[in-house]
């Protein structure tokens, strides 16, 4: 989606991780891995977004990715609003309403997350010139900083993506990380990202992605060096999707032994909320290969990264047409 | 009522296969005479159609309009006369409506609205089963009294195939035929083709099996009933193929396609533009080239609109999230030409799919030119050019997918029963 760039090519928002080059997802990481000092700093802030205004507008709950991207703002000096929106109290009022009224309150920026797949799009096509719109997820479509995320988990462990095999385990079907970090992992040249999912969680044609289908786990895991978990959603279980949480444990849960035919060094990583004993066991999930907690931190460097992209070149396209 | 002698046009009645300039006659309603040399006839009115064609009015076999029960969208009024001005002279329209079309005083209704508009005609299709819940049968005999041609499942498949076997015997009882919607309801669970697109985009799909497992249900069912059974808007290669094979058995079943699904693919849906939300669901580009190519061979030999205008909030918002269905009266006549143009089917076949083929299923008088017929005509301008803009279409519904399109042909002059009920020529 050609919304997010520029004319110059430049990231104006961040909707997704298709059709990214790897030039420029390489400096969101280098970006990232900038901000990454500044977290270990004493003082965490730096004053690159003073005077600029965040909106964060969740129309669906989320408590990790919408503290790191507060903390990512607040960090880089920005003033931040968090707008929860129950997806009842949007009733009477459509999105754009709601979206021209808080733009009146003079945003720079939205980070959105919506249930519905384009609604960031929507959002980004809808904003006025100068405010940049950053997708915090949208239905089964994208979410391009948890991806971003991985990523830069992954280089500071494993350093280059191209000898890299990537499994990525569970619900694809209506997993929007999956998409992004597909889309991610493939422009960053990495050698191979593998799905594995029981065939109801699978969305069809998911090969036309770039990515090689496993519906069984230790084929799928074979020499992987980054094993990837995906939150499987209570709800997927009241559906014809899967009979039973245990069931799907036994066949597609990960656990210590069920790692075996991955690489010694593989890593493990989860977007979380983790569903422990359902899509992982504690005992992996707590344990040495794990760098799920990692992620988490790794989030607000991302963001911060992202933020400060995307807002640098509002500013310059502001600065250009002034 | 007044005479008319519409003078030197290509008369196109794809009916009968004629193809000449010449002069059409036109007293009380009905054409008295045409051809290069027409008997003697004093016109008070004579309107010169020299470099234009001269066609049946078109009969469009599925048009919502939205009246009674969403007049937020459009009603009869508007877009009887949106049809007019496009060259339509009947529009046909499904009979899900609020209230439903299973009572003789909704037809009625209906009718009063429609005569008011002074526009084309509207054709009210009954309901199969009573608020087409699927579950009791309709009034078939009294719609059919009230002026239904034909019923319909409007959209909504009858789920129990005994009560739409009982529903298609009913109909046949009283000469109905029933357009049925070929869809399993619990497969079609999303808004785009099933397949890279929708993965890509995060919608959910509907796979082509949504349409073949419908047809695979309602074929035996119709078979069993001996009706008269029509299918409406088969969007699949698979589909196709499914009913090709029934028509070797039971050349009698037919089929349309939207038009829309004869240009457009599920690629125009990348950026999520709602316009190209409909159902069913814009398909492959091997759909769309089956799709033409049945045209071609006739096992599709009706086309409609599908016109389904909306206002504009119901398309404002993300994809999935908005209403489906496309506003499709205004582009229909070029559109149709526009096959001829890119040689997917010849001109008077291409002029039957909407104008002598919906009048055979349904039985209408209209839809062709000759002596003796009801004289329903539109008069065009072939070339004439136009952009497809939101001002320029004439339907409360802008919600075209053909928006920015540059398209040929416009109604000059539109009949309905003689009358003019649209006249273009001082835009000429």
């Amino acid at each position: 989606m050609s919304v997010q760039l520029d004319e110059q090519g430049r990231l104006q928002h961040f909707l997704t991780t298709e059709g990214l080059s790897s030039t420029l997802l390489t400096q969101i990481l280098d970006t990232a891995e900038s901000f990454f000092g500044v977290i270990d700093k004493s003082v965490k802030k730096v004053p690159l977004l003073r005077g600029r205004t965040v909106i964060n507008l969740f129309f669906e709950s989320s408590t990790r990715t919408r503290t790191t991207f507060e903390l990512a703002a607040k960090r880089l000096s920005a003033d931040v609003l968090n707008v929860d929106v129950g997806t009842t109290t949007v009733k009477g009022e459509s999105l754009l309403d709601m979206l021209q009224n808080l733009q009146a309150m003079q945003a720079d920026m939205f980070v959105i997350r919506h249930s519905a797949s384009g609604a960031a799009e929507f959002f980004a096509s809808h904003v006025n010139p100068g405010v940049a719109v950053l997708n915090a997820g949208d239905g089964w479509h994208a979410h391009p900083t948890q991806a971003m995320l991985d990523a830069f988990t992954i280089r500071r462990h494993k350093g280059d993506f191209e000898p890299l095999r990537i499994a990525i385990v569970g619900d694809i079907r209506h997993s929007r990380v999956a998409r992004s970090q597909i889309h991610a992992f493939n422009g960053l040249g990495a050698g191979e990202v593998r799905v594995v999912a029981p065939a109801t969680l699978l969305p069809t044609d998911i090969e036309s992605l770039g990515v090689q289908v496993y519906t069984d786990l230790s084929a799928g895991l074979r020499d992987a060096d980054v094993v990837i978990a995906l939150r499987l959603q209570r709800e997927r279980m009241q559906g014809a999707l899967l009979p039973s949480e245990a069931e799907y444990f036994r066949h597609y849960g990960l656990t210590e032994s069920r790692l075996s035919s991955a690489k010694p060094d593989a890593i493990v990583m989860h977007p979380g909320p983790i569903n422990r004993g359902v899509e992982i066991d504690s005992a992996l999930a707590d344990g040495p290969r794990s760098v799920i907690l990692e992620q988490v931190t790794n989030g607000i460097a991302v963001r911060m990264a992202v933020m400060a992209m995307v807002l640098g070149t509002q500013a310059e396209a502001a600065g250009d047409s002034a | 009522m007044s005479r008319l002698l519409i003078s030197q046009g290509r008369i196109l009645d794809p009916a009968s296969g004629y193809d000449e300039i010449g002069d059409v006659a036109i007293a009380d309603g009905r054409i008295v005479d045409l051809g290069s040399s027409i008997g003697d006839f004093s016109p008070e009115r004579t309107i010169d159609a020299k470099g234009l064609w001269v066609i049946p009015g078109l009969i469009d076999l599925s048009a919502r309009l939205r009246e009674p029960g969403a007049t937020r969208k459009a009603d009869i009024a508007s877009e009887a006369r949106a049809a007019a001005a496009a060259g339509i002279t009947t529009l046909v329209m499904p009979p899900d409506t609020q209230p439903v079309i299973d009572m003789a005083s909704v037809v009625d209704l209906i009718q009063h609205r429609a005569e008011g508009a002074n526009a084309a005609r509207v054709v009210p299709l009954g309901a199969l089963t009573q608020g087409l819940l699927g579950e009791h049968l309709a009034g078939a005999a009294a719609l059919a009294a009230a002026g239904c041609p034909a019923l319909s499942d409007g959209g909504q498949p009858v789920q129990d195939t005994l009560v739409l076997r009982r529903a298609l015997e009913y109909a046949k009882t009283f000469g109905l035929p029933c357009l049925l919607t070929p869809l399993d309801t619990h497969l079609a669970q999303g808004c785009l083709n099933e397949g890279a697109t929708a993965t890509r985009l995060g919608l959910p799909g509907v796979p082509v099996a949504a349409e073949t497992a419908g047809l695979g249900r309602q074929l035996p069912v119709a078979e069993v009933s001996g009706a008269r059974v029509h299918f409406g808007r088969l969007s699949s290669e698979a589909g196709v193929r499914l009913l090709d094979q029934a028509k070797q058995h039971h050349p009698e079943l037919s089929a349309d396609v939207a038009i829309h699904q004869l240009f457009l693919t599920e690629q125009d849906a990348v950026g999520y533009d709602t316009r190209f939300h409909v159902q069913p669901p814009l398909r492959s580009i091997f759909d769309r080239q089956a799709l033409r190519q049945a045209l071609k061979a006739g096992t599709i030999g009706i086309i409609c609109s599908d016109h389904q205008p909306h206002e504009p909030d119901a398309k404002e918002g993300p994809f999935a999230n908005t209403a489906a269905g496309a506003s499709g009266l205004d582009t229909l006549l070029s559109l149709i030409l526009r096959l001829v143009e890119e040689e997917v089917i010849d001109l008077l076949p291409a002029l039957a799919t909407v104008t002598s083929k919906p009048a055979e299923l349904l039985g209408l008088e209209s839809g062709r030119l000759a002596a003796g017929a009801v004289a329903d005509i539109a008069v065009i301008d072939p070339h004439q050019p136009w952009w497809c803009t939101p001002k320029a279409l004439k339907s409360r519904g802008k919600n075209s997918p053909f928006l920015g399109w540059e398209l040929n042909g416009r109604a000059l002059w539109t009949f309905v029963g003689g009358r003019p009920v649209h006249t273009a020529s001082a835009d000429r």
